[in-house]
């Protein structure tokens, strides 16, 4: 499996007497099945364009998409995301939103229950099968989401900031979770952020983005997240000194596209 | 009660002028309008028929303008038993309520998949829009008289009149609520390889429940404010009828009574309705 993302440049049409937006320019980009690719950038740089690419819901305005050889000309089941939030339905319990997908693509109840359960189970959500979604807190509604991304099998696995919204410490357990779910499934998953920590974390490969137009300015290959699932404490990790020297790195990169911008 | 005494005979703290009072447990300090109305709801009503009988006791005011409550209890018991105009009182009821909640019933079966095309098609939206637009804020009795001019005056004219003046507020309501679902649940939705028609129905039509419920309430409450209006004009039965028809002959006390009835029935259709909200979509507004 790979997805290849080939010269794509995304121009959005001139509204209100304003000029056209250049969103992304000549992005290129392969994830391969394994590969845990993290987007990085400030505001407006383009990583939700871009992951709206890959999930077909935005089609390039030059360059090519293409999963397995195949071009992308809409959304579907093989590339799922995970949204930040407001993207559970807060009518079905959370069995039933993570059933949802295999629900549209007309899998009997009994069946589509089945397979829900094992990310149920996966996820931690055991106790909270029948609970309704709008009673959970915003790390378990997370969870319900990565569940449901998950129960379809899709081939990408594309997240738009998933824990943006939750607590500091919510959110290096639910890291945490996700390093250990994309060890188990073995997906490639595509990963947008705000955190430079969070993003030397937990990908195998980084894209620095860069507004004005959107682009890919840095890339780098990363170790750390592997080093986790060695069996090293997150804590250690983010503590050592090859992470805190590329934090620096990284953070330096992003804060002076800012001032260029200021 | 003793309690309220106590609390009233403390003389008040000084406090600054235009603070919040210091809150009682259990309440969040400086949210406006908290705290339980039950009891004073209940006072208030209770106050409300004492001041009415107290001045209808004291004969301050005619009976002919306001008669005393017993006068109009006595009279609802006379009409259950009587009837009026030789018509037995249930079936004064059954007739409006039928024809409101007919009225209602073709306006919601009408009503919410014309909006819910409003809300998702611009081609529907743009021929409908203009339409309901324009007649919406007419009242029902200035258009009355073609109901009659075109529909005669038997039943038809009636309930078209009703099912107008409940149609406009259904469809604004479903048409608003097809914006409820965030795009974030109708990307989901997509790339789980939903068609079109699978996003209406699991997506959009749920989330536009909470309003379009809203809207219901809304539309009934129409319904019963047209229905007098609706039977004006060559009726020979209704609550409606009674009502007008007991003015005429200065029946006041059958007149207050007609409207106390009419109030309980669309009353006991809300408390139905708020019900059926809290059944129906217990996730409203919390997520």
């Amino acid at each position: 499996m790979a997805l290849h993302i080939d010269q794509a440049s995304v121009i959005f049409p001139a509204a209100d007497r304003q000029s056209p937006t250049e969103a992304l320019r000549g992005i290129d980009l392969t994830i391969d099945s394994g590969d845990f690719v993290v987007a990085l950038g400030a505001s407006g740089c383009g990583k939700s364009t871009l992951l709206n690419l890959i999930a077909g819901f935005l089609q390039p305005t030059t360059g090519r998409i293409l999963l397995d050889g195949s071009p992308v000309t809409g959304p579907g089941a093989d590339r799922s995301v995970v949204f930040q939030k407001h993207a559970l339905m807060p009518w079905l319990n959370v069995v039933d939103n993570v059933a949802f997908g295999l629900k549209l693509q007309g899998v009997p109840e009994a069946a589509r229950h089945k397979v829900a359960d094992r990310f149920i189970d996966l996820l931690g959500l055991k106790d909270f099968r029948t609970a309704p979604v709008y009673k959970l807190s915003g790390g378990m509604q997370q969870r319900v989401g990565i569940a449901r991304a998950l129960t379809c099998d899709p081939k990408v696995l594309l997240m738009d900031e998933p824990l943006g919204a939750l607590d500091a410490l919510t959110r290096e357990r639910a890291q945490e979770l996700i390093l250990n779910i994309w060890d188990t499934t073995h997906k490639a998953v595509f990963f947008i952020t705000h955190s430079v920590e969070e993003a030397l974390f937990m990908g195998t490969k980084l894209i620095v983005m860069s507004p004005r137009p959107g682009r890919v300015t840095h890339r780098f290959d990363l170790p750390f997240s592997r080093r986790f699932l060695a069996g090293e404490s997150a804590r250690h990790v983010k503590a050592s000194a090859e992470f805190i020297a590329l934090r620096e790195k990284v953070l330096g990169i992003i804060f002076a596209d800012e001032e260029a911008a200021a | 009660m003793t309690d309220l005494r106590e609390t009233a005979a403390k003389p008040a703290p000084r406090r600054q002028r235009g603070k919040a009072r210091p809150v009682k447990p259990g309440e969040i300090y400086g949210v406006p309008g908290q705290g339980d109305t039950h009891w004073l709801s209940i006072a208030a009503i209770i106050g409300f028929f004492f001041i009415w009988w107290f001045v209808t006791h004291m004969g301050w005011v005619k009976p002919l303008f306001v008669p005393s409550p017993q006068a109009v209890l006595k009279k609802f018991f006379d009409v259950l038993q009587n009837g009026f105009t030789n018509i037995p009182f249930w079936e004064h009821m059954a007739v409006s309520t039928a024809r409101v909640f007919g009225a209602f019933l073709l306006a919601c079966l009408i009503g919410i998949p014309l909006g819910l095309a409003m809300g998702m098609n611009p081609v529907v939206r743009g021929i409908f829009d203009p339409l309901i637009e324009f007649y919406r804020p007419i009242p029902p009795l200035a258009y009355l008289p073609l109901m009659i001019i075109w529909f005669g005056i038997g039943e038809t004219s009636k309930v078209l009149l009703i099912f107008l003046s409940v149609l406009a507020p259904v469809t604004l309501g479903a048409r608003s609520g097809v914006k409820s679902a965030a795009i974030e649940q109708i990307h989901a939705a997509y790339s789980f390889g939903a068609t079109r028609w699978q996003v209406l129905w699991q997506v959009i039509f749920p989330s536009a429940l909470p309003e379009i419920l809203t809207a219901m309430r809304i539309g009934v409450g129409f319904g019963w404010t047209t229905l007098v209006a609706a039977e004006m004009v060559a009726a020979t039965e209704g609550l409606g009828f009674m009502v007008l028809t007991a003015s005429q002959f200065l029946q006041t006390s059958t007149v207050i009574m007609g409207i106390f009835v009419i109030a309980a029935i669309a009353y006991g259709f809300d408390m139905l309705m708020r019900w059926l909200e809290r059944r129906i979509v217990p996730w409203k507004g919390r997520m």
